[in-house]
Parts: structure tokens; sequence; C-alpha cells
């Protein structure tokens, strides 16, 4: 039993610890496992404020994470075709600037959060669980059925999107990235849950009548957290295609849904290093147990019941002291 | 000058009218007791008050702003503090979290509200699902005093409570009065109680109000007849 902010650090490190030792032995493919971990937590991480802090169990956040994705797909496409992605009144250039792309992604994914959002969170429980999964299979069909972006087939990203002053090439300068993004998000988390408004959102998931008595409108902050989330998620996305160099419809599945919401479950939900240690895990096991079985899926699956049924705390609430975040 | 005014409010669960016509006022500084037997609807007046309930029919006037049809965290807003029955404290937060969430400027600060409780200041950083019952009442007292009210609604505040326990309550709710800052509108029990810090009086039965006037004017007959003491 440690303190829970000592486990964080020691994630993180871990993860930082790993990529290092990955560059000194001059496994390239370890690097990429480690970016791979990096960026699924952060989608996870947003995934946690909506679905922990926020009490909003979303089954679509894949929506977010392919938004994210085609962003940077669509303006590469448009980079490498050097066809403009609209002229008219005006001229938008496709672009492989990471400083472009990334604030696009928050905003579009913020925005297409709102919309959802303010639709969604009328209703609660599993019918909000239905209705986002409703609006992630619009988004994964509307993706393969259309043909200007590839299809089925996605979008294939020859060069890696630029950052100045860093070859984005290298596998390390691009963990780098991601690892820095990957610890900003994990400090504005902090920072909001520590926050009034972050208050008020663990709040509102115990009680929303008594929350509104106070003076707080609940629709408010629960729209405000899903917003955020999305962001947050979609950022992850843009990442996740650059490290790929390829989009496809397969950003917007359902599978990809679950599989953010597997990170949050085995990590802990409400933690704030829950995600990480739950992306952590899960690419540990699809490297070790993938190599073993193609049917690996098993054995995540008996280790995610096991976690369900005995620590219902995820990993980080079996081994930390303290409960969860916003349960003093 | 009066702050709260409620004309012939009606309210009703779903297809179950439950109100027929209840008046009452508060006026500034003033304390108010809604009176009356279990089941008359004091709670549900109440929550009409503090905009839980659909609006039915009636006049609810809160400082020159018609509450009818604000959802309820804006009547919270305008300046109503519910006290709600039943303590209702957020036990995922901490006892300072709970003061501090919907905490808004004004007189009232975390510094005087743990001087008029001091318990809470021992115990600012536990659970408020770690406290005693007593102590989560001071805590929903409080809470509702950090959003800086202008009128405090108290649901049965002492009910339920060690008898050592309700006195510190009532005692808080002296000092509030003499304070004569923020209004109060009261429902309880204990009349000797209430006799000793209410102004003005309101009785309820069968969903109607039936009789208001000041606390002192209160007879004996009246009391026998609706209150059943």
């Amino acid at each position: 039993m440690i303190k829970e902010g000592s486990f964080a650090i020691l994630i993180w490190l871990a993860l930082l610890a790993f990529a290092g030792l990955a560059l000194a032995l001059g496994e390239t493919y370890w690097i990429t496992l480690a970016t791979r971990v990096a960026i699924f937590s952060i989608a996870g991480i947003g995934l946690n404020f909506a679905l922990g802090n926020g009490g909003m169990i979303s089954f679509g956040h894949a929506v977010y994470f392919g938004l994210g994705g085609y962003v940077v797909g669509i303006l590469a496409s448009h980079a490498q075709s050097y066809l403009p992605v609209y002229d008219g009144l005006f001229l938008i250039e496709g672009t492989q600037s990471m400083l472009i792309t990334w604030p696009l992604a928050l905003v579009i994914g913020g925005l297409v959060a709102w919309l959802i959002g303010a639709l969604c969170l009328r209703t609660q429980g599993a019918y909000f669980i239905m209705i986002t999964l409703a609006f992630g299979q619009m988004f994964y069909y509307f993706a393969i059925s259309w043909p200007a972006y590839g299809g089925e087939d996605g979008i294939p990203i020859y060069v890696r999107g630029t950052f100045p002053l860093l070859n984005t090439l290298v596998p390390i300068s691009f963990f780098l990235i991601s690892f820095v993004l990957l610890s900003i998000v994990l400090l504005i988390v902090w920072c909001l849950n520590r926050s009034g408004f972050g208050l008020a959102l663990n709040a509102v998931r115990q009680s929303e009548a008594r929350v509104e008595n106070v003076g707080i409108s609940a629709k408010r902050v629960r729209l405000l957290a899903f917003v955020i989330s999305g962001m947050i998620t979609a950022l992850a996305g843009a990442l996740f295609a650059d490290l790929n160099r390829y989009v496809s419809p397969a950003m917007f599945s359902w599978t990809l849904s679950g599989e953010i919401m597997v990170f949050v479950i085995l990590g802990g939900v409400a933690r704030l290093i829950g995600p990480v240690v739950g992306a952590l895990v899960f690419v540990a096991l699809e490297e070790v147990l993938g190599g073993l079985s193609e049917f690996w899926h098993i054995y995540l699956g008996l280790l995610l019941l096991l976690i369900v049924m005995f620590a219902s705390g995820g990993i980080t609430g079996a081994i930390v002291r303290e409960k969860a975040d916003g349960c003093v | 000058m009066t702050l709260l005014t409620v004309e012939n409010l009606t309210a009703a669960y779903g297809a179950t009218q439950v109100l027929f016509g209840v008046s009452l006022q508060v006026e500034q500084g003033g304390v108010t007791a809604l009176l009356g037997r279990n089941g008359v609807g004091k709670s549900t007046t109440i929550k009409s008050i503090c905009r839980m309930l659909p609006y039915k029919a009636g006049v609810i006037r809160f400082n020159d702003v018609d509450l009818s049809s604000l959802p309820s965290y804006r009547a919270a807003r305008e300046g109503i503090g519910l006290v709600p029955e039943g303590r209702r404290c957020f036990q995922n937060l901490s006892v300072e979290q709970n003061l501090n969430v919907a905490a808004r400027p004004g007189d009232w600060t975390f510094a005087r509200v743990v001087d008029l409780f001091p318990r809470l200041r021992e115990r600012r950083s536990q659970s408020a699902s770690t406290l005693s019952g007593g102590e989560q009442q001071m805590l929903a007292l409080g809470r509702a005093l950090m959003t800086n009210p202008k009128l405090l609604v108290l649901d049965e505040a002492t009910e339920g409570l060690a008898p050592i326990v309700r006195q510190e309550i009532w005692t808080a709710i002296h000092s509030l009065k003499a304070q004569r800052r923020v209004s109060i509108l009261l429902v309880d029990k204990s009349l000797t109680e209430l006799a000793s810090v209410a102004d003005a009086a309101v009785v309820m039965a069968r969903g109607e109000s039936v009789w208001s006037g000041p606390m002192a004017a209160l007879t004996n007959d009246l009391k026998d007849r609706y209150l059943g003491v």
C-alpha cells in the first residue's frame, strides 16, 4: 500500500525509463510500444474524466479518437496531394504541422462532444450508454461510406506530421512529444479535479438535485466535463494517426470505445493515473500474450472479470492507500 | 419589506394533487415557521418554492423575481439556501469541499461557518460520510450559508438528532436571527423551540394554508385543532 501520488509518479517514471532503456538497447520497436501506451493513456484519461469523475458512462468515445485521427489524416492527404481542402471565398490548404493539426483536432473534438453531449445528457443510465454507442456507430459507418477520404480503406499518411526543431520520424522524438503531451494532460486533469469545477462534478455524480439546490446547474457541469473529455480523447486520436501514419474507420469502431473503457477499468476508475496503468497493462498483455496466441483476448477478458469481481478499484485501487478521487 | 410571497400555490406529484392553495410570506430579516401535522404538504411547499417540482399554479415571488418558471439552480442563485430534510451532504466530498463546492462571495466564508460550528473545523478534511448525524446537519446548514442566501429554508433541521446536538442547531438559528442578515423559513416539530425564535407562523392542513399570523397569536385552540398538541 503506497500513496496515490507516489504511485502515479512511479508509473510516469517507469514509462519514461522503459523508453530510455529501449533507446539505449536500440530497440526501436519498444519505443513505439511506449508511444502507444502514452497515446492510449491520453485517450483513457479523456474517457475517465467523463466516466470516472463525471459518472457518464460513454460507450462512444471512439468518436473523438476517430475525429482527432481524421483531422490529421484529411489535412495530411491534402498536403500530400497539394489540393486545397476548400477554395472558394477563402483558401484552406492541407497541412502536416502538428501545431495546427492538434488544436484543430481539439476544437473539432470539443464541438462534436458538445453537440453529442447536449443530446445524450438528456438521458441517463443504460439509455446514455446506448445513445453514445449509437453516435459511435453513426460516425463509423459515415467514415466507411465517405469515398473522398478512403472509405473503408482509410487514409495513408506518407510522412509523419512535423514539429518545429524535431525529426518526428525518429521514434524517440515522437515518443517524447506524446509523453510530454501525456504529462500536460495529467497535470491539467489533476488541476481540474482540485478546482471548484472538479468538486461540482464530483458532487453532481452523487446527486443532481442536491447540486441544483445549492445553485449549480448540473447539466452545464456535466456537459462541460463531457466536452473536456472529448477534447482530450481527440488529441490522443490525432497522435495515434501520426504514430501509425494511417487512419481508418476502425478508429471509430465500437471495439475501440470498448478498449478505451478497458484501460479505465483495468487501471482504476476515477484515478488520475488509472488509465495510464490500464494502457500499460493492455499493451503489455497484447505484446506478451499476443505473441503466444491469436486469442489473447480470452486472457484479457479473464483478467478484466477478476478485476471487476475482486478489485473494483482496478489495479490502482489494489495498490494505493487512498480511495478514488473525489471519494475522500 | 416582504422577501418571499407565496400565493395560492398548488402542486402535484404526477397526477396526485398535494397542495391546493398555500399562501405564506417571509419578511426581510424575519423568521417564519411553517406548521402542520405529518403529510399536510409542508415539505412539498418547500420543494415547490425551491423549484424541485413542476410548476402548476399560484404565485412564487422572491425578492421581486418570479420564481415559478425558473429551474431549481436558478432559484438557488437568486438567494434561496435550502437545508434539505434528512441532511443530504455530498458523501464523497470532504467537509471543506462540501462547504466550498457551491460557495459564492458574501458575508459567509469558510472561517465564519466554522466559527458558528467549531466541530466542522475539527473535521474539515474528513469525508462527510464519516460524520455523525448532527455534524452532517451542521454541514448541510453551513453549505447553504456558504451560498450567501437571502433566505434560508430549513426543512426539519433538528429531526432525529440527539438533544444536545439539537440545542446546538437551535443556538445557531438564534444567532442567525440575531444578525438579521438572512431571513429564515422553518419547518419543525418542536413548538417550544419554534415559539422562541419565529416571528410569524403559517399553519397548514390537508394541503392548504389555514391560518397565518404572529407566532405569539397561535392559540391553544389552533394548536389542538391543527397540530395535535
